[in-house]
C-alpha cells in the first residue's frame, strides 16, 4: 500500500520519522488494528482518516510506546517505541482526543510543569512557555485556572502543551472535535503554522473537510484496515468523479427513483435520505435528470470529497 | 518557532535519563507538580488530617485517660493512658494519611482528571509517577507525625528522647499504606468500590490494639490481627515511644519492609498494565 519497497529497514529509518510495518493491535478476540504499513518522511502532514471505532487513536497510541503493538515493527525517528518509550517521546508531542490539562494548576504553569516532566531546565522553559502563549494566542490568560477557559482555548492550551519540548513529530487525535467553526479555523491556522516551520503532523480525523485542509497524504482507515492511501486530491481523482449531484426526492421515493436515474453519470449511490449521482460535469447530469421527467425537491451540484471517497470504499458515511 | 538546540537537548536528556521504558529518574518532576497543585488546593483538607489524631488523643487520652489512670506499656512499663493510646493514633494518622493520598487522590486523578494519562505521554514511566506520588503521601506524613509529636510533647507524654524516632517510623509506616495503596485503587473503577477501602480501614483502626491491649482477644483473633499491618505499626511506634526494644521491634520494621516492596512490584505492575497497554 506505501507504494515504498520493503528493502531495508535501515534505510527507512532515515529516510521516514515513522515506519509502520504490518503493525497489528488485538485485544482478546477483538483486532483493532490489522496488518496495516504507512512511512511518513520527515516534514510531511499526514492523515487517518477514518470512522470511529477504525482503530485511528490505537495507532496514535502505539506510536507514543504507550500501547504495545501485538504484531509487526514500528520504528519512531529510528527507535522502537516500546524499547525507547521515554527516548521516543521526548521527540513526540502529543494532543489526545480529550483534554487533560492539569486542572490543578494555572494555565502557564501547565506549560512549565509539563516541560519538567521532559527534564528540561527551567532557564529553558520560562522563555518557551511565554513564546507558547503567544502562539496560542493565551498570553492573557496566562495566569487563569484552566477550568474558566473555554473549550477552543483549551484545545489551544493543550497543543501549546505538546510543543514545549519542540517535538518532531506531532500527534494530533481528533484536534478539533467538538469545536466551534471559528474555533476550529483558528485551530487550523496554529497547525498549518507548525507545518510551515517543518513539524511532521499525524493527525486523525473524521472530518473531510480537516483532513483536505490539512494533509499532504493520508490513509483511509476502517475496520483497522487501510483501505486507500494517497494525497486527498488523487484519492478523489481514483476513487470519486469531479463532481456530485446530490438529489431529494423526498425518503420514500429515493429508493425507487434510483433504478430510473441508472445510466446518468457514471455511478449511482443511493442513500435514505439522498441520491448522489457521481459525474464529471454535475450541472449536465441534472438536464439529463430533468430531461427523463424527474423533478427532485432539490438539487445540489458540488465537488466531491473525501466522504465520497470513503463512501465508495466502505459503502457508508463517515459521521454515523 | 525557535529551532534545534532545546530539541537536542531533550534527547540528551532523555537518553542519560532513560533507564527502560518504566522509569526515567524524573522522580522529582512529579513531586514538583504535586506541590505546586497544593500550593494552590484546599488547605483546609491537609488540616484536617493533623487535627483529628490530636482530637483523638485529647477525647480518649485525656478524657478516657481520668477514668482508667495508668496501664502498662512495653516493657513493663507503667505509663499514663494517654501516652499509651498516642504513639497508637500516631500510626492510625500515618496510615490514614497514605491511604487518603494513595486511594482517593490517586482515584480521581486517574479516572477523572487523567493527568497520568498525559504524564506518561511525556518522557516520564509508569516508576517515576508511582513513586513521586508516594514520595508526596510521605512528605505530607512527615509533616503530620512532626506535629502530632510535638503535640505529645507539649502534653508531657513524652518521656525518652528515643521518642523522636517515632517520626521516621510513621514515615516507614505511611509508604508501606501508600505503596499498597497506589497499586489496589489501581483496580477501583468506581466509588462503591472505593467504600471498601473505609470498610477494611476502619475496623483495623478499632481493633488493632489501639485503645487497648491484644491480650484481651481469644487467640484466633489475636493471630487475625497480628497478620494486620496498622497491628505492627502501632506496636512499632508504642515501643519506641518508651524506648523498649526487642527482637519483635526489629519483626514489625522487617513487616513494613516487605510490604513496601510488594507493594512497590504490585504498584509498578498495574500502572504499567493501565497506560501501557
Amino acid at each position: 500500500m506505501s507504494g515504498v519497497s520493503n528493502d531495508d529497514s535501515h534505510d527507512h529509518s532515515q529516510r521516514y520519522v515513522i515506519s509502520a510495518t504490518n503493525l497489528t493491535k488485538k485485544y482478546g478476540d477483538f483486532t483493532a488494528v490489522d496488518d496495516i504499513s504507512f512511512h511518513v518522511p520527515a516534514g510531511e502532514s499526514f492523515g487517518l482518516l477514518g470512522p470511529n471505532g477504525a482503530g485511528k487513536s490505537t495507532t496514535m497510541r502505539m506510536i507514543g510506546g504507550v500501547s504495545q503493538r501485538t504484531s509487526g515493527s514500528l520504528s519512531i525517528m529510528g527507535l522502537d517505541p516500546e524499547q525507547h518509550g521515554p527516548e521516543v517521546r521526548a521527540h513526540l508531542g502529543v494532543v489526545p482526543q480529550q483534554d487533560n490539562l492539569d486542572e490543578e494548576l494555572k494555565v502557564r504553569d501547565n506549560l512549565l510543569v509539563y516541560g519538567r516532566y521532559f527534564g528540561l531546565p527551567m532557564s529553558y522553559l520560562k522563555p518557551r512557555a511565554d513564546e507558547l502563549l503567544e502562539f496560542a494566542q493565551l498570553t492573557d490568560k496566562a495566569k487563569a485556572k484552566v477550568d474558566a477557559l473555554s473549550g477552543g482555548m483549551k484545545r489551544r492550551l493543550t497543543i501549546a502543551r505538546s510543543l514545549i519540548n519542540e517535538p518532531s513529530i506531532l500527534l494530533l487525535d481528533e484536534p478539533t472535535t467538538g469545536l466551534d467553526p471559528q474555533a476550529r479555523h483558528i485551530l487550523w491556522d496554529r497547525l498549518f503554522r507548525l507545518k510551515e516551520a517543518g513539524t511532521t503532523l499525524i493527525l486523525t480525523t473524521h472530518y473531510m473537510d480537516e483532513a483536505e485542509q490539512l494533509c499532504d497524504r493520508l490513509i483511509v482507515v476502517d475496520k483497522g484496515r487501510i483501505m486507500a492511501e494517497g494525497s486527498p486530491a488523487s484519492l478523489i481523482r481514483e476513487y470519486s468523479t469531479r463532481e456530485v449531484l446530490e438529489l431529494r426526492f423526498g425518503s420514500e421515493r429515493n429508493a425507487t427513483v434510483g433504478a430510473e436515474l441508472e445510466g446518468i453519470g457514471e455511478r449511482l449511490e443511493t442513500l435514505p435520505d439522498r441520491v448522489l449521482v457521481y459525474a464529471h460535469d454535475g450541472e449536465a447530469a441534472l438536464e439529463q435528470v430533468h430531461a427523463r421527467g424527474l423533478h427532485p425537491l432539490t438539487s445540489l451540484v458540488r465537488r466531491s470529497s473525501l466522504e465520497d471517497v470513503f463512501l465508495r470504499l466502505t459503502g457508508r458515511s463517515l459521521v454515523d | 518557532m525557535s529551532v534545534m538546540t532545546a530539541g537536542r537537548s531533550v534527547t540528551e536528556a532523555a537518553r542519560s535519563r532513560t533507564f527502560g521504558p518504566l522509569y526515567s529518574r524524573n522522580v522529582r518532576a512529579v513531586v514538583a507538580r504535586g506541590l505546586m497543585a497544593t500550593k494552590s488546593s484546599n488547605w483546609m483538607v491537609m488540616l484536617s488530617g493533623f487535627f483529628e489524631p490530636v482530637l483523638y488523643l485529647i477525647s480518649m487520652g485525656v478524657g478516657l485517660g481520668a477514668i482508667v489512670g495508668t496501664v502498662q506499656g512495653p516493657g513493663g512499663t507503667v505509663i499514663s493512658y494517654a501516652a499509651y493510646i498516642a504513639p497508637a493514633l500516631l500510626a492510625v494518622s500515618a496510615m490514614n494519611g497514605a491511604v487518603y493520598d494513595s486511594t482517593w487522590n490517586v482515584f480521581f486523578k486517574m479516572n477523572f482528571a487523567k493527568l497520568y494519562q498525559g504524564m506518561l505521554y511525556t518522557s516520564l514511566g509508569p516508576l517515576d509517577v508511582a513513586l513521586g506520588e508516594i514520595l508526596l503521601a510521605l512528605l505530607r506524613g512527615l509533616m503530620y507525625a512532626t506535629g502530632f509529636t510535638a503535640v505529645m510533647g507539649v502534653m508531657g507524654l513524652i518521656t525518652t528522647p528515643w521518642a523522636v524516632l517515632m517520626i521516621p517510623a510513621s514515615v516507614l509506616i505511611a509508604f508501606g499504606f501508600a505503596s499498597f495503596g497506589m497499586g489496589i485503587t489501581s483496580f477501583m473503577k468506581t466509588f462503591q468500590q472505593m467504600d471498601w477501602i473505609n470498610f477494611v480501614m476502619l475496623p483495623m483502626f478499632l481493633f488493632s490494639a489501639t485503645f487497648y491491649p491484644l491480650s484481651v482477644y481469644p487467640t484466633y483473633i489475636q493471630w487475625l490481627i497480628q497478620a494486620m499491618p496498622l497491628w505492627h505499626g502501632v506496636e512499632l511506634l508504642r515501643e519506641i515511644s518508651v524506648g523498649s526494644f526487642s527482637t519483635a521491634t526489629a519483626l514489625h520494621v522487617l513487616y513494613y519492609l516487605v510490604m513496601i516492596a510488594l507493594g512497590m512490584i504490585l504498584t509498578t505492575g498495574r500502572l504499567r498494565r493501565l497506560f501501557l497497554r
